[in-house]
């Protein structure tokens, strides 16, 4: 989990860290702040179930294993990009690992896990589905008819709320009348839970017995991971200068930074030694640099491609 | 499978002189193909409001949750846009789900799911994905149905990159053209006028697919081309034939295909007859009856002897009680009219240097 939480900070600081050199041509939504969720929902997953993600990927392709230099790539616009510089930051997708696509209408991907989960019932393939999505999404219509029918069906799906208290620069309560995500999933006769979600630990505890029990057959669970996002709804900077959220509410959830927790517990434990830690960062930081000097020698695709790929013949 | 072979079929029933004509409804056609697609395939289902029930979405699916299992034919709640989504994801992990619905009116609640997902899923990911989902819906005309259940969407959803979009309006093209529907890899919207259910025409028993994307010749003639959509394709034989009475020989091409739109066989005829009649159920404004005419504009203009008419509905939401509906819907009286009124001017046309 330490890995999959270091590769996304690494991957989205290197992003805003180069973002200024225009070389990324696309809008970015970055998930640092978040890492843990991912990390340890992503912990629990195998490599045949299904992830569906959203606008804010890329922590969640990462953790699910995807390759850096195709997710970097997609992000230059690049040939050898995941989804062939179709896509871009919004819409990535890794078909080995079942990312079967990234929906950037918030909620949009809810039900496409559900439907994923339904075809794993039907095939009778036990895979579970894992739904990405932000406290925006449920404001919208489909979170809640999702969640209704997985429960209906009770179908194997996982739904996680990474909850960053905002929808762009609207506050949660601004949108709320009860500011209680985990609590609604009582209404539809399923478990829902709110964890920190900075404490990859508990993440993934939650996590594993919601997948638990969905391949039991017992039907969906609702995890509602509280966290934060420390850059702004979009692109390379932290908001607060544009006046769009308190510096000292940003400052507070750096101090429960979900890497340096876990990195504690990891050392307290004995579980790894610093310098085992210092050995992972070192290689992620290589990986990173070396998935940019992928995208940056990768060609970008022919212009005869445009009219390509409308319908699978 | 053999019989996917798509047959095309250019004559008014696509009866072979050799075959024994069965003749069955237009919704037992559509039942017919389903049964089929439900039997030869098992990652078909069959989802939608009622699709269980004893009415069967107008005999269109009944009996068929007792057939192939409550697993694979069932009731959904109404949430048009989250099942959407979710036939989406079943489709995408290998299903090919069959959604039907009542009303096209309804589908406009699922636009989010239908346009920005199934409609982009293969684009999006270059081609690395793909969403076999056949969505059917009905528009509801008549007996005072309404502005909100008798609406004909279809030139909205073939303004979208990514959608197919089916209306046939014989029995043998409902069956062949679901069949090929529920086959094909991409999402198609099937839309049937709930007027044609009753209709009766010959259908081969065997399974068949007819190709989407073509048009079909349902009588040929040569001086004036008719481009029919769905049920207008039945008022349109109808002006033909009264009009031969008159000596006047239109050719009537029932489109069956609106996206993709086989524009060639359209052109093709216009160039032959010199004229060209639209005739669409929908309305008329910024729709497929102005494509196809847009169309003919651009790559036929020397051959056209007269101004293209559409007929379609006017630019209102349909009205409720009888007598306004007699005066919002065309028929082939409005079909004849404008015959006439192109030949007409194509007359003046002619005699101008």
């Amino acid at each position: 989990m330490y890995e999959a939480m270091r590769k996304i900070r690494a991957f989205e600081g290197k992003v805003a860290e180069i973002y200024h050199l225009k070389e990324i041509k696309c809008p970015v939504h970055l998930c640092i702040g978040q890492e843990a969720v991912a990390a340890g929902v992503c912990q629990t997953l195998k490599k045949e179930d299904y992830l569906f993600s959203n606008h804010r990927g890329h922590g969640h392709l990462i953790a699910k294993g995807a390759g850096l230099k195709y997710l970097m790539a997609e992000l230059f616009g690049k040939k050898t990009g995941c989804s062939g510089a179709r896509g871009g930051s919004m819409h990535l997708v890794d078909i080995e690992r079942n990312v079967p696509g990234t929906s950037a209408i918030v909620g949009g991907g809810i039900p496409l896990a559900v439907g994923a989960a339904l075809a794993s019932s039907v095939k009778k393939n036990n895979r579970v589905s894992a739904a990405f999505f932000g406290d925006g999404a449920f404001d919208e219509g489909v979170f809640h008819e999702s969640m209704n029918f997985a429960a209906l069906k009770k179908l194997p799906v996982l739904f996680v709320c990474e909850n960053n208290l905002y929808a762009t620069n609207s506050p949660q309560r601004a949108r709320h009348a009860r500011c209680d995500i985990a609590g609604f999933a009582g209404a539809y006769g399923i478990k829902g839970v709110r964890v920190d979600g900075n404490d990859a630990i508990e993440v993934h505890a939650a996590a594993q017995e919601a997948v638990n029990n969905a391949r039991l057959g017992r039907g969906p669970a609702l995890i509602e991971a509280m966290t934060y996002r420390w850059m702004g709804h979009v692109g390379p900077e932290e908001d607060w200068k544009k006046g769009l959220r308190e510096k000292t509410e940003l400052d507070s959830w750096k101090g429960s930074c979900p890497i340096k927790k876990i990195k504690r517990v990891l050392l307290n434990e004995n579980i790894a030694a610093q310098n085992e830690i210092d050995a992972i960062d070192a290689r992620i930081e290589a990986d990173v640099n070396e998935a940019v000097e992928f995208a940056r020698k990768s060609p970008e695709p022919e212009g005869k491609g445009l009219f390509e790929g409308l319908f699978c013949e | 499978m053999p019989w996917t072979e798509l047959r095309e079929n250019r004559t008014t029933t696509g009866l072979d002189a050799d075959v024994i004509s069965r003749r069955i409804s237009f919704r037992d056609a559509l039942l017919e193909a389903t049964a089929e697609m439900l039997a030869s395939d098992p990652s078909v289902i069959v989802m939608g409001e009622g699709v269980d029930d004893s009415q069967g979405v107008f005999g269109t699916t009944a009996g068929l949750k007792d057939r192939f299992g409550a697993d694979r034919v069932f009731d959904v709640p109404l949430a048009e846009n989250g099942m959407t989504g979710i036939a989406i994801g079943a489709s995408i992990a290998g299903l090919r789900p069959v959604f039907v619905h009542m009303r096209n009116d309804f589908l406009l609640t699922a636009m989010d799911q239908i346009a920005n997902h199934a409609a982009k899923w293969s684009y999006m990911f270059n081609s690395r994905l793909h969403v076999p989902l056949t969505i059917r819906a009905v528009i509801g005309r008549g007996w005072g149905s309404g502005a909100q259940h008798s609406q004909a969407l279809h030139s909205l959803f073939a303004h979208i990159p990514g959608l197919k979009v089916v209306l046939p309006s014989t029995p043998f093209d409902a069956k062949g053209l679901l069949m090929a529907s529920i086959l094909d890899d991409n999402p198609v919207i099937f839309i049937e006028h709930r007027w044609l259910y009753d209709k009766q025409g010959h259908v081969p028993e065997a399974p068949y697919a007819v190709p989407i994307g073509k048009a079909n010749i349902l009588r040929p003639g040569k001086d004036l081309t008719i481009a029919a959509i769905s049920y207008m394709a039945l008022e349109a034989m109808m002006a033909a034939e009264e009009l031969a009475k008159k000596g006047i020989d239109v050719e009537v091409i029932d489109l069956r295909t609106i996206a993709p739109l086989d524009a060639g066989l359209i052109i093709e005829s216009v160039k032959k007859t010199g004229r060209l009649v639209v005739a669409d159920v929908g309305w008329i404004f910024a729709s497929i009856a102005s494509e196809i005419t847009a169309l003919v504009a651009e790559n036929a203009l020397k051959s056209l002897r007269s101004a293209p008419v559409r007929i379609g509905l006017p630019h209102l939401p349909a009205p409720a009680c009888h007598s306004l509906e007699r005066a919002y819907y065309p028929d082939k009286g409005n079909i004849i009219d404008a015959v006439n009124r192109a030949l007409g001017n194509g007359k003046q046309e002619k005699n101008e240097p």
